[in-house]
């Protein structure tokens, strides 16, 4: 099942013209993650799905996304997009508020606001993310008192915590201990049966370890894309091959 | 318990001896240690001398209710004093904190309006306080024909604190990282609830910060409102009528020369008062940035 579909975009940040000519489809319930050097653009297509790039200065975006075939660039509420496709970013990024208070700072953002049922999103959003157990305690201290692996675990308790049907990760352990890591690598395996999730990484290991599919970027264009056992064992693109094995990047 | 000795530690003994090596950083040290000191005692020395100048004044008819020629008393001067600072601020905080807002938040970096606030801003602050003193009398005393009243001076010290107060809060607010606003708009919070929820809280103590600064200069403030809100030591019963802050009480008294003491004693209540605001709004800050 296709969850998103990205057609013919074109993404320019003033002058620079960063995503050239993007056709990419994501698949519901699976791991899509972006790889390929820094700069290549793959964090500027995940934004542009949750439209996170809106926010960014002179930057123009042409052709068409689609989420559940709705064009999310065309009369879609965009708070309602961002509650629906949430995201972990590159550096964890709690509130500085308590751990409950972060978690329940998105269920309030929509409307929730009956105390059983904020204790019941935060324990449920917190056990999802595989932290429950270190911060139960300390629900009413500071999140930022918290270890970044523990935070960045937050930072995914609280993208869970409004229901989205998507979750995109920018680069979630590039800030983290390998422990953590592997924690976080667990926690992503565990949350595709329920989320579509786009993850973009530098660690190639990475992406063989937890993806279904992925694609690889070079300069704004989306080389290769397929199922990560395939592009990884036979990649069809020269560039493919040389970025993988090391030859550059 | 066992007594640590620290080896990463240097005696006084020590460190002049590593100072007959260089006879220039010395003298800096030197110098710069006399800089701290002095400017300390300069302060100490200053508060020392009004308070020993004014306690003795200090009496309990200086508070009486009424201020009368006999009995130059300060209350109606600290009930004006209170009335003005809560009115400015009334005044100037929401306008100065909505143009941070607007700059930080809703302006785009290539709006051409927003150089011209900040320089705006910037040029009102950097107006003696004697200009806006005559521009209130010119304009809200004159032209406006509200006389010499509170409200005139309150409309000047607003005007003047304005850049105060929008300044701090800008600083405040750009020194929220963005990390916490691309949090909330990444979780599906609008624009403003992002600002209500998240912005502005981690915002308040540099926002108090402003407010304290402003206060502070509207206590000390004469020039502005001698020719605005007048000299009349009574308490104002509405906007309208005049009322004299303690700094014109004790620029009143000290001009007029019988009063010296007094005047001091005036000194000493105002030195209190804005320790007490400044430990009061640190208080609070930190109350705030704990949680």
């Amino acid at each position: 099942m296709k969850k998103f579909s990205i057609e013919n975009l074109d993404l320019y940040y003033g002058a620079f013209h960063a995503l050239k000519n993007v056709n990419l489809d994501i698949d519901e319930t699976c791991i899509t993650a972006f790889i390929g050097p820094s700069g290549c653009g793959k964090s500027t297509l995940l934004k542009t799905l949750n439209r996170m790039n809106d926010l960014v200065e002179g930057c123009k975006i042409t052709g068409r996304v689609l989420l559940d075939g709705e064009d999310i660039y065309y009369n879609y509420d965009v708070n309602l997009l961002r509650k629906n496709v949430g995201m972990v970013f590159q550096k964890p990024n709690p509130f500085p508020m308590s751990v409950y208070d972060n978690i329940a700072y998105g269920p309030r953002t929509h409307g929730i606001h009956s105390k059983a049922k904020l204790d019941e999103i935060v324990e449920r959003s917190l056990r999802q993310a595989a932290i429950f157990d270190e911060v139960k305690d300390r629900l009413k201290k500071s999140a930022l008192g918290l270890s970044g692996g523990q935070q960045q675990r937050l930072c995914i308790a609280r993208a869970l915590a409004v229901s989205p049907q998507v979750l995109l990760m920018d680069e979630p352990t590039s800030a983290l201990d390998p422990i953590s890591t592997s924690k976080i690598e667990d926690l992503v395996q565990e949350l595709k049966k329920y989320y579509t999730i786009v993850i973009v990484t530098h660690n190639m290991q990475q992406a063989t370890r937890i993806s279904d599919k992925t694609a690889f970027f070079l300069l704004g264009e989306v080389v290769e894309y397929d199922s990560t056992e395939n592009l990884f064992s036979m990649p069809q693109d020269k560039r493919t091959e040389d970025y993988i094995t090391g030859r550059f990047g | 318990m066992k007594k640590i000795i620290p080896i990463n530690r240097m005696t006084l003994c020590q460190r002049l001896r590593n100072y007959l090596h260089s006879p220039l950083s010395f003298l800096i040290f030197l110098l710069v240690t006399l800089a701290a000191l002095f400017s300390v005692f300069i302060l100490l020395f200053l508060v020392v001398y009004i308070l020993i100048m004014g306690i003795p004044h200090l009496t309990p008819e200086l508070f009486a209710f009424k201020y009368d020629s006999d009995n130059v008393s300060m209350f109606p001067a600290i009930i004006t004093t209170v009335q003005t600072v809560i009115l400015s601020l009334l005044i100037a905080a929401p306008l100065g904190i909505g143009c941070a807002i607007y700059l930080t938040e809703y302006a785009k970096k290539s709006n051409r309006l927003v150089p011209i606030i900040r320089l705006t801003a910037e040029t009102l602050s950097g107006i003696p306080s004697i200009v806006y003193g005559l521009f209130g009398m010119l304009f809200f005393v004159t032209a406006l024909h509200w006389g010499f009243s509170l409200l005139a001076g309150v409309c000047t010290l607003s005007i003047m604190v304005l850049p105060v107060v929008m300044r701090s809060t800008e600083e405040a607010l750009l020194s929220v990282p963005d990390a916490y606003r691309e949090a909330s708009f990444g979780l599906g919070a609008g624009r403003l609830h992002t600002i209500l929820k998240v912005v502005l809280p981690s915002a308040v103590p540099g926002i108090l910060a402003g407010m304290i600064l402003a206060i502070g200069r509207i206590i000390g403030e004469t020039a502005a409102l001698i020719y605005t809100a007048g000299t009349v030591a009574q308490i104002p019963k509405d906007v309208f009528q005049s009322g004299r802050t303690l700094a014109i009480h004790m620029y009143a008294l000290s001009n007029e020369g019988l009063h010296v003491g007094e005047a001091y004693a005036t000194a000493v209540v105002l030195l209190l008062t804005v320790l007490l605001i400044n430990t009061f709004a640190s208080v609070i800050a930190k109350k705030i940035a704990k949680v």
